[in-house]
């Protein structure tokens, strides 16, 4: 494939009077790539897409399809469609007419019209429910009009605004995978918008995360998972949130606050944030090693545990495979170092220093495991 | 008395509730409608004779009078004149006002103006437009040199003259529900047809105009049952005259009723004019009804 729906975001800025919605962004899409802009509601990724749709214009920076600069040209002239949360579709028009409505505004003659549209309506499964009104049919049947209006018009580029909001939530992961193999079979190139951490996950070839109009992170899902760049993709992505502590300076290196008896971090670690994801914590029984903490209470949610656990008053959440009733019990929390993350006093992560690892050798006697789950 | 089921006494109950409205329309509605059928069928007798049923024979009369045939001629030109105008020009305006625009509450407010005030005052405003040698229309027109018009005295103008004045009070009064029913559409539409690049004309055909057939539908039958409507600007402006170019069916009514005192033929007429419109708004109902969406 050409380069024909490279999408290329440069320095992009959207201002309203005195707010600004999108700040100074940049990014660039090659064909073929599945991207997610996450972020909470009101972090500038709606605004963006609909820069690149060209339904607001850019205050500033440049925006580039293929070689094109598109920046100041009309929606319909920038070769792309677009499936909205609302799915957008005509009421009074049936399912044929709301699907090959660009068609006929493009002028494509009747018998291509209506080849395109079978081929279209086979693909995502609306064959008997083309004479239909919009107001005959399921959320889910109307998500695949809205997205047939998107294919039928044979663009390379696909822009999505939350399409799968309103489904219910068994529906929304059938729509994940046809949306996802709809793109890889067509080969397009989709930019996803969604505040719902599951879907970047699982869809985006690439998660680009937003927070006050500004890239925090543009990386792999991998890389957002396993590296947040900062305390707010590390407490974004991942279901419970990624733990964040608290580290101040203790005798021996930081230590969590409020839990001064075993260092976590070299000293120089003081002052920011150490995080670790509840699946990476092990919970040992008291006296081995580890943090000292307390099992307050815990969910049995049917596969897994969360154990709600407090260190020097702070709360974390530990995640166990199985039934776990431990709550009241004393403990011990353990990580392995390359699973824990720190950040410094303004939420960066920080390379340059690791956690320390719990010695094994601190207490000797190995014991049989009495709580929790232990897989060591 | 047996026990009532209860299903008897939620019948009675929902009866109940509907009675105050039966009453009123039944007094004021019904029982009018019922008396004035009545009289168009009888012949009222001289010094308290009774009433003789002449059954058709009113009609017959009616139909052979040619006044009759011009009132109900010039209410049909007012008719045309008046009720598709003032559609497009209350479509055209909301459409205008809907948009983004400076000032747009007071532009609303303005195209709204004619509609709050009372046909007695409009009507006076447009006398001082209209008036021969001091009107406005003609001060205009004696500034560019052109020699005036007499617009309400001038039997082939003054029913023109009559619509005009119709059309710029009821725009506005229909503007308002095109308005309500513009922002009532979803904003989506309008973008995912310029993402098509869908032209604003296109829009407007394929997607405004049929979203906005029930209001059109609504108006529709509005304008009709006000364009029979029609008696007080007539009776500032016109009289119905001159020689009845601007006499129109109610007024026509009124002047049968109150003026001649024939109180047989204006009941006549009221009927022939209740038929007509309900001929018209069934046609209305049944043929446009299966092609307006609802929402």
């Amino acid at each position: 494939m050409s380069n024909q729906s490279r999408i290329r975001l440069e320095r992009v800025t959207k201002r309203w009077d005195a707010t600004t919605a999108v700040d100074n962004i940049s990014f660039d899409v090659s064909p073929g790539q599945f991207v997610i802009l996450l972020g909470p509601s009101g972090c500038g990724k709606s605004t963006t897409l609909r820069m690149i749709a060209g339904l607001e214009e850019a205050s500033d920076g440049s925006i580039y399809i293929g070689e094109r600069d598109v920046t100041r040209l009309p929606p319909g002239d920038r070769g792309l469609s677009m499936v909205f949360q609302s799915y957008a579709l005509f009421p009074h028009l049936s399912v044929a007419d709301n699907i090959v409505f660009g068609l006929r505004s493009r002028k494509v003659p009747k018998p291509e019209q209506r080849e395109r549209l079978a081929k279209v309506a086979e693909l995502v499964d609306l064959t008997d429910y083309l004479n239909r009104k919009p107001s005959q049919l399921s959320g889910g049947q109307r998500q695949r009009v809205a997205l047939a209006r998107a294919v039928i018009s044979e663009h390379p580029i696909c822009l999505m605004d939350e399409p799968l909001s309103n489904l219910d939530a068994r529906l929304r992961s059938d729509m994940r995978r046809e949306i996802k193999a709809l793109q890889s079979r067509l080969n397009m190139t989709v930019i996803y918008v969604t505040h719902d951490q599951v879907e970047a996950m699982s869809m985006g070839d690439r998660v680009i995360l937003m927070q006050h109009g500004k890239i925090v992170q543009d990386g792999t899902p991998d890389e957002l998972y396993n590296r947040p760049a900062s305390a707010f993709a590390a407490s974004f992505i991942g279901s419970p949130a990624m733990n964040l502590l608290p580290l101040v300076a203790g005798e021996k290196g930081a230590i969590i606050e409020g839990e001064p008896s075993t260092p976590v971090a070299s000293l120089e670690a003081a002052g920011g944030h150490l995080g670790v994801r509840p699946e990476d914590i092990e919970l040992r029984p008291p006296s081995t090693y580890g943090v000292p903490a307390l099992v307050v209470s815990d969910e049995y949610l049917g596969a897994d545990t969360i154990a709600h656990v407090t260190v020097g008053g702070h709360t974390l959440r530990v995640r166990m495979s199985g039934k776990h009733s431990l709550a009241g019990q004393p403990c011990c929390l353990s990580w392995a170092s390359e699973k824990a993350h720190l950040f410094n006093a303004d939420g960066l992560r920080r390379d340059d220093l690791t956690p320390s690892t719990f010695s094994k050798t601190l207490r000797a006697v190995p014991r049989p495991p009495a709580v929790g789950s232990f897989q060591y | 008395m047996a026990e009532m089921t209860s299903h008897r006494r939620m019948q009675l109950y929902g009866a109940l509730l509907l009675l105050p409205a039966a009453v009123l329309l039944a007094t004021f509605a019904y029982l009018p409608t019922i008396t004035t059928v009545i009289n168009s069928l009888f012949l009222p007798g001289f010094r308290g004779a009774p009433a003789e049923f002449v059954g058709l024979e009113n009609y017959q009369l009616l139909f052979d009078d040619p006044t009759f045939w011009k009132v109900a001629r010039n209410n049909l030109i007012y008719a045309i004149g008046t009720i598709p105008t003032s559609i497009a020009l209350a479509l055209g305006m909301a459409l205008f006002v809907n948009g983004k625009l400076r000032g747009r509450g007071f532009v609303r407010m303005a195209y709204f103006t004619p509609t709050i005030l009372p046909m007695i005052a409009a009507a006076n405003i447009w006398m001082f437009f209209y008036a021969p040698q001091i009107g406005l229309f003609n001060k205009l027109l004696g500034a560019l040199g052109f020699s005036g018009v007499n617009w309400l005295g001038d039997p082939s103008m003054a029913l023109g003259s009559v619509i005009v004045m119709s059309v710029w009070k009821e725009a506005g009064f229909f503007m308002i529900f095109y308005l309500a029913a513009l922002q009532g559409i979803a904003p989506e539409l309008k973008e995912a047809s310029d993402l098509e690049g869908t032209s604003r004309w296109s829009f407007f055909w394929r997607v405004t105009f049929p979203l906005l057939m029930p209001t059109t539908l609504f108006v529709l039958i509005n304008a009709l049952i006000n364009a029979v409507r029609v008696v007080d600007h007539l009776f500032i402006l016109t009289k119905g005259g001159p020689n009845n170019a601007t006499n129109l069916l109610l007024y026509y009514v009124y002047e049968n009723a109150f003026s001649f005192f024939d109180r047989t033929t204006a009941a006549t007429i009221t009927v022939v004019i209740l038929l007509v419109l309900a001929v018209v708004a069934t046609v209305k109902f049944t043929i446009l009804d299966r092609r307006t969406h609802y929402q």
